[in-house]
């Protein structure tokens, strides 16, 4: 098992190879859909989320607000990242994230920006949203969450040790399109 | 009015924190059968932990608590009507207390107003019988497994898939090859062949309320279910698409009567976190049993 802790050097990121087990622990924001979508029509982020050397994470958590005003976050596993193919390369480049945490995997677009600009895509376990909860250490903020709502909003997270699996790397190693190619073979043989 | 609306608070609770024994059962089959030291063993591991966690804090097992179909068996006589002004306030009470997350969108103004009702939202499907019995069945069906779901119409020449059930074979290995690990998988599916678009994908969510461990009554059905999950799980596609052994953990499948120019076959495809649930119902709505 590998630790990464934001923010994450260019360094550490290029060491990663497809297939390493990964832990993370430090700041990430959420963004799925509607950041995504924004930030490509040129939105503009607030201050406070800083992206560089960070990490985005595909996720629409379930938050319950507390009596004190907080917020506990109960359910947090990834969404389907592959929606976010039109946008990932782009956000990659210009705000300089060094990973990406989803399901499912991105396509040809983002493993470029991957490979140009140093940045992983760490997959985490689809629909294991208590495990990962219990990772979220703390809920340090939210922004957009009027705008977007609350699955969509931006929340700031701290977590640790939270797990993942490099599945596309900064050298153009993909597990998907492996796992694609290596499926269509076995496929073709028993149609 | 209070006990019907408990009980289906609970339903909701329940589906939303609980899987299925059936489920449960071949997930860990699917685990003990996985290659020792992968990262699809190790998926299988984080999904077994966060099943036991999700029942034990009655948190949502997946933060996508999914489209919400209620399908209710009901005498002749049933105030449909109070039942489904029930359901809303139930969802709106479940949305509260967090058995789910606020996901509903108005499609329009992009506005998540964050009490799950709404045009469509939740779903109730009535089907009246003859017997006293009030039967509410419930799935809870997240957006990653709907959006790998697929309707094929055939002939399709692409895939060369005829009108036979030799076609209906190649589509839906198809669906299960492109879903790859999108949907969350090891996955279940269900397919309805024939019906027109709309039907064809509700007869094919309908076979969600089967039991994973059934057998179709129909033999030239259950001889496509067995083979097209035999054939899915050597394609290597695995838990999350990781690559392994367990691809689908089930196919059921069904047909409905087609117009002669129509050939869908329609495929929903159901994640691991298969959250369906059931209960009986008294007249004045206190739980009787539960179904799964």
């Amino acid at each position: 098992m590998i630790s990464l802790t934001t923010p994450i050097t260019e360094e550490k990121i290029r060491a990663l190879k497809v297939g390493d087990a990964v832990s993370i622990s430090g700041i990430i924001f959420t963004g799925r859909d509607a950041v995504h979508k924004y930030l490509h029509d040129g939105g503009v982020l607030p201050p406070e989320v800083n992206l560089r050397d960070g990490i985005i994470y595909h996720c629409g958590p379930v938050m319950m607000k507390q009596p004190d005003g907080s917020w506990r976050c109960t359910a947090a596993g990834p969404t389907t990242s592959i929606r976010e193919e039109p946008y990932q390369g782009d956000i990659i480049r210009k705000f300089g994230v060094r990973g990406v945490i989803g399901k499912g995997g991105l396509g040809d677009k983002t493993l470029a920006a991957c490979k140009d600009a140093g940045c992983v895509y760490l997959h985490a376990i689809g629909g294991a949203a208590q495990v990962l909860a219990e990772c979220v250490k703390q809920v340090r903020a939210v922004y957009f969450l009027e705008e977007f709502g609350s699955p969509e909003a931006i929340w700031e997270l701290a977590v640790e040790n939270f797990p993942a699996v490099v599945t596309m790397d900064s050298h153009n190693g993909s597990l998907h399109k492996e796992v694609f190619a290596a499926s269509s073979a076995e496929l073709a043989k028993r149609l | 009015m209070n006990a019907l609306k408990d009980s289906l608070i609970e339903l909701i609770r329940r589906t939303s924190v609980e899987l299925p024994d059936d489920v449960n059962q071949a997930l860990v089959r699917s685990l003990e059968n996985e290659k020792k030291g992968t990262i699809a063993e190790s998926a299988l591991k984080i999904i077994d932990q966060n099943i036991e966690l999700a029942k034990r804090k009655s948190q949502p097992i997946c933060q996508d608590t999914g489209s919400i179909l209620f399908y209710v068996d009901c005498p002749v006589g049933f105030d449909q009507i109070h039942f489904e002004e029930t359901t809303r306030a139930a969802v709106t009470e479940a949305t509260k207390k967090g058995y789910l997350r606020q996901n509903s969108v108005d499609s329009l103004t992009g506005k998540n107003d964050g009490t799950n009702v709404g045009p469509g939202a939740p779903t109730v499907h009535f089907h009246q019988h003859r017997s006293a019995e009030i039967a509410v069945r419930l799935a809870l069906k997240g957006g990653g497994c709907e959006n790998v779901g697929a309707q094929y119409s055939l002939p399709n020449e692409k895939l060369q898939a005829n009108r036979d059930l030799d076609g209906c074979r190649k589509v839906i290995l198809d669906a299960v090859l492109q879903a790859q690990g999108k949907g969350c998988g090891p996955g279940i599916l269900g397919v309805c062949i024939g019906g027109d678009r709309a039907t064809g994908y509700e007869f094919s969510k309908q076979q969600f309320f089967r039991k994973l461990d059934d057998r179709n009554s129909n033999p030239e059905l259950d001889a496509l279910e067995q083979d097209i999950l035999k054939i899915a799980n050597e394609l290597g596609i695995g838990p999350m698409g990781f690559g392994g052994k367990t691809t689908l953990l089930g196919v059921k499948a069904c047909s409905a009567n087609r117009l002669p120019a129509s050939f869908f076959v329609s495929i929903s495809y159901m994640c691991w976190a298969y959250r369906r649930q059931g209960v009986t119902l008294s007249v004045v709505g206190e739980i009787t049993g539960w179904l799964y």
